[in-house]
């Protein structure tokens, strides 16, 4: 009885509750589903049914892992290739990404202090929109007859994009590599800008003061002092970037074609139009695994940039 | 260090043909949603009968309404989740589990949507078949993007707190404020505009969700991204444009007004510090 | 010796945080109603943990913290009559100068029109009523710190503790506020402790000091007792300038005791109950000491103590004194302090002039920690 009044009084104190009630929530809705998608990934299936990994049966405990899955995914040449695809794509996104909003976050940085905050809140409306939307006028924009594709068409760039695989013919931009790393590339850029300005517009500028009296060129000093230390900012837009890029769905669906192997798309396919859930699980315990790495970066990243403003 | 003269162009350039490119798609939504054509790229004059059709269009008008309910019930709960995950993180440096914890809140920020709305749906699936509920529909889209808001809620809420000074948690107590009521009249007042932008945030990314819905969503509840995206999909469609006209114009307004507000009360508290320094 | 009345009784109290480090080491003091007492010490001393002990936010390792006899260590801070002045001020942002001083007797339940009655007299007391309206941002550092001070003595605790309360101010400011301060503590008649890295803050406030190292307290007393007599090699470094001699002990009596040192040797007016031959370090404030170009009259203990020759080195002007350093034959510097009592002074010392440095058998300090 003792016991039980302890733990009650444990239970009600108010640590436990803060913390308890966000972490049970958080194993129950994200850790527990995962472990089924695991589980479920290595099950046989019935249909849409499938049967239990661990039975009870005349007093013997079974265990049936099909990983007929896994080697299907390894095997199979499409898979692979979309794995591979997915994770180029999203690897030039990022790079784009990096090499467009850096710049971008530098001038916004430097600009003025007074309309700062007015090219701050430039940058976030179009995130306030709604992505779906601006997704689907980029599909306006690049069909034929429209503003985009009929100004590139002009300036010859689809001799250029034809040239290099990036579109299936001449004039026609939509459902390609090139109409799907613009989508990708413009919805994510506002994930690079950000923490890149957040960390750009936090450097002190005396640095760059001392850099110059000790004899840097303002190049020099953009390379040697700068960069290094906008390294934080960097990790953390491009995970912001990579990570949801190679699982992307909406756009790849949008604005790609039959050319873009995206594996989200794959996974959806898997589920929503075969209905074989084992192997929708198998893709998607496949992705975590390969998003683990620039994962577990970015939660590193988070847990040094807090514990940093501490 | 002053910026020399072509570095100015340079940096001016770069901006604007960075905005350019942001603003590109949505000036022209807006345009092609006045154009009196079935295809939205050749202008055929100007009409405005793509928003008056919109009241009658049924299909949307329900997922606008479904969505904006589970928009407001999301924004509720992450922010309430987000807040105790904020302190949790904040006040408790050490406690069992800690690095999962962090891990766990933080995942659902870059984590692949599919991968987190297919999971939760097998599990939500599993538990309706031992237990009989529940049924998919808005409790389940709910869930989702609680699930989702809940890591932006608590980004937003712990970087404020951080900067609190602990003092003035400490100064409440010895003043004779207990626990609870340090919390409402000192850390809550203080964090207010915190939980205000987690509000919003997660409220407009509710409203936008198009995969955690698709995976968790059943026969009729639709939400409005969802019959837009469907919409898309086949191909160009004014009634899409109007739609999103209407919702750039309320996110237009309504980003200038409080970037306007924010910066007025900034100002005038500036002045109010140099004021004070000054003697007044 | 304990004081007759003690109202604050801190006995033995340890404060081990682990990690290695002990933060408050077996410190046990006791303080009179009505006092100001100071912690003073380096930062990382321990003078923190012990206010924030005796505030309630941190419990005691080991020990007992008793005020008027009720035993502190396991009240929650809300339950104290105990109030601090916190060193950032902790004002809260969202009050206002009025609603600040007032949050502490509200939380009491103290209500109209005793509490507007009591907020009153204490914005009076700091002389703040017309502020009374403001928001803290629209206050000047000066004016923050009043507030905060009205605010901690608006529920008439019964010890008062301070936080480094000038820290945050500069020289000029500190000045007029340290004599406001004590002014506003003893008007209220409240016990005060206080903790400050800033000697001239202690000496000027307190009207006993403790001197704490490494979570340990070296030496209570007045600051006069202090520093005409500090009671280790710490002490007496840490308060105000000396110089600090080793040497050995040559000769030992009842009124008197010879200390033999590198460069010179000492003759000490009193005697001490030591061995012969025992190492012991001699303190002599430079105040203490003259400078001359010749050598000085002989006193009556001859002329091979308390005197020694050397070559200017180095000196500082500072307006109303000036600090020599002397070069001794061995190297060594000591520091000698005169006041410029005069405005023209043509025979002054000068880098590099040779000097005679004297001293009476009063002046010095032996130290045997």
């Amino acid at each position: 009885m003792k016991r039980l009044t302890a733990l009650l009084a444990w239970l009600l104190r108010g640590r436990t509750a803060v913390i308890g009630m966000p972490y049970v929530w958080l194993l129950v809705f994200f850790l527990l589903p995962f472990l089924i998608v695991l589980k479920i990934s290595v099950s046989e299936s019935e249909g849409v049914q499938f049967k239990d990994v661990l039975t009870l049966k005349d007093g013997v405990f079974q265990l049936v892992i099909k990983l007929s899955n896994y080697v299907f995914i390894t095997e199979d040449d499409l898979y692979f290739k979309t794995y591979l695809s997915s994770i180029k794509y999203a690897a030039v996104t990022t790079v784009l990404c990096l090499a467009i909003g850096y710049p971008f976050a530098y001038f916004m940085a430097r600009a003025k202090p007074t309309i700062q905050p007015a090219l701050l809140m430039l940058v976030m409306l179009p995130f306030w929109t709604s992505f779906l939307l601006r997704v689907y006028a980029w599909k306006g924009l690049l069909t034929e007859n429209g503003w985009v594709a009929e100004l590139l068409t002009l300036f010859g760039v689809d001799h250029l994009l034809l040239g290099a695989g990036l579109i299936p013919a001449l004039g026609k931009y939509m459902n390609s590599p090139f109409s799907l790393v613009i989508g990708m590339v413009y919805t994510y850029l506002p994930f690079m800008i950000l923490p890149l300005y957040g960390n750009l517009a936090k450097m002190d500028l005396r640095l760059l003061e001392a850099a110059a009296d000790l004899g840097a060129t303002p190049w020099v000093a953009f390379w040697k002092v700068t960069v290094p230390l906008s390294k934080a900012g960097i990790i953390a837009g491009s995970m912001l970037v990579f990570i949801p890029c190679v699982g992307e769905f909406v756009i790849p669906e949008l604005l790609g074609g039959p050319q873009t192997l995206m594996i989200g798309r794959v996974l959806w396919d898997e589920f929503f139009s075969n209905n074989d859930w084992p192997m929708a699980s198998t893709v998607a315990v496949t992705m975590i695994l390969l998003i683990l790495v620039p994962l577990a970066v970015f939660n590193r990243y988070q847990a040094k940039s807090t514990e940093a403003r501490r | 260090m002053r910026a020399n003269r072509s570095g100015r162009i340079v940096a001016r350039a770069w901006l604007g043909a960075g905005f350019v490119f942001l603003y590109l798609p949505i000036v022209a939504l807006v345009l092609y949603s006045f154009n009196d054509s079935p295809i939205p790229n050749v202008w055929a004059g100007f009409t405005l009968k793509w928003y008056a059709a919109l009241p009658g269009d049924r299909e949307i008008i329900s997922g606008l309404w479904l969505s904006l309910q589970i928009a407001f019930f999301t924004a509720c709960g992450s922010v309430v989740m987000g807040t105790l995950a904020a302190f949790a993180l904040v006040k408790y440096k050490r406690f069992g589990g800690r690095t999962l914890f962090n891990g766990m809140v933080n995942a659902p920020l870059v984590m692949p949507e599919v991968i987190v709305g297919l999971s939760l749906l097998l599990m939500l699936v599993s538990v309706q078949r031992a237990l009989g509920f529940p049924e998919r529909g808005m409790l389940t889209i709910w869930l989702g993007h609680l699930l989702l808001g809940m890591a932006y809620a608590t980004v937003v809420v712990q970087a404020r707190l951080q900067d609190l000074n602990p003092q003035l948690e400490e100064a409440a107590m010895d003043l004779g404020a207990r626990p609870w009521q340090v919390f409402t009249l000192v850390t809550l007042p203080m964090i207010a505009q915190a939980l205000l932008s987690a509000w919003l945030l997660t409220f407009t990314l509710s409203l936008d969700d198009v995969v955690l819905s698709a995976f968790l969503s059943g026969p009729g509840s639709t939400t409005m991204p969802l019959v837009i995206f469907s919409r898309a999909r086949l191909g160009l469609n004014p009634s899409v444009n109007a739609v999103a006209t209407l919702i750039v114009l309320v996110v237009t307004v309504g980003t200038v007004i409080a970037s306007l507000a924010i910066a007025r009360a900034e100002r005038r508290r500036a002045l109010d510090i140099a004021a004070a320094a000054r003697g007044g | 010796m304990s004081a007759p009345s003690a109202f604050l009784r801190i006995e033995d109290v340890v404060k081990d945080f682990g990690g290695g480090s002990i933060a408050v080491s077996h410190v046990s003091l006791e303080i009179a109603k009505g006092e100001i007492f100071a912690l003073l010490g380096p930062s990382g001393c321990g003078k923190t943990t012990l206010l924030r002990m005796l505030a309630g936010f941190e419990t005691p390792s080991s020990g007992r913290i008793l005020l008027n006899g009720q035993d502190l260590a396991a009240m929650p801070p809300y339950d104290c009559p105990i109030n601090m002045m916190f060193q950032s001020y902790a004002l809260f942002p969202h009050l206002t100068v009025w609603e600040n001083v007032a949050f502490g007797l509200r939380r009491e339940g103290v209500r109209n029109p005793e509490l507007t009655e009591r907020v009153e007299a204490m914005l009076k007391l700091v002389q703040l009523t017309k502020l009374a309206k403001r928001k803290p941002h629209q206050l000047s550092g000066g004016q923050q710190q009043r507030v905060a001070l009205a605010r901690s003595l608006a529920k008439r605790p019964q010890l008062l503790l301070l936080d480094e309360p000038l820290g945050a101010l500069d020289k000029k400011l500190r000045e007029e506020t340290q004599i406001e301060l004590v002014n506003i503590i003893e008007e209220v008649g409240v016990t005060c402790v206080m903790v400050t890295h800033d000697q001239e803050e202690a000496m000027t406030m307190a009207s006993r000091i403790a001197i704490m190292s490494e979570g340990k307290v070296l030496q209570v007393g007045a600051p006069a007792e202090i520093y005409e007599t500090p009671a280790t090699r710490f002490v007496a470094d840490f308060i105000g300038n000396v110089n600090l001699m080793d040497g050995t002990l040559a000769e030992d009596e009842a009124d008197h005791c010879v200390i033999d040192c590198q460069d010179l040797k000492h003759y000490v007016g009193h005697g001490i109950t030591g061995t012969r031959g025992m190492p012991v370090s001699v303190a002599v404030r430079p105040e203490k000491i003259r400078l001359s170009r010749h050598a000085p009259p002989d006193e009556d203990h001859g002329p091979a103590f308390n005197r020694v020759q050397g070559v200017v080195k180095n000196l500082s002007y500072f307006g109303s004194y000036t600090v020599y350093h002397l070069e001794l034959a061995s190297g060594r510097l000591l520091k000698v302090s005169q006041n410029n009592t005069q405005r023209h002074r043509d025979h002054e010392l000068t880098w590099g002039d040779p000097a005679w440095a004297h001293w009476s058998r009063q002046s010095q300090v032996v130290l045997t920690q």
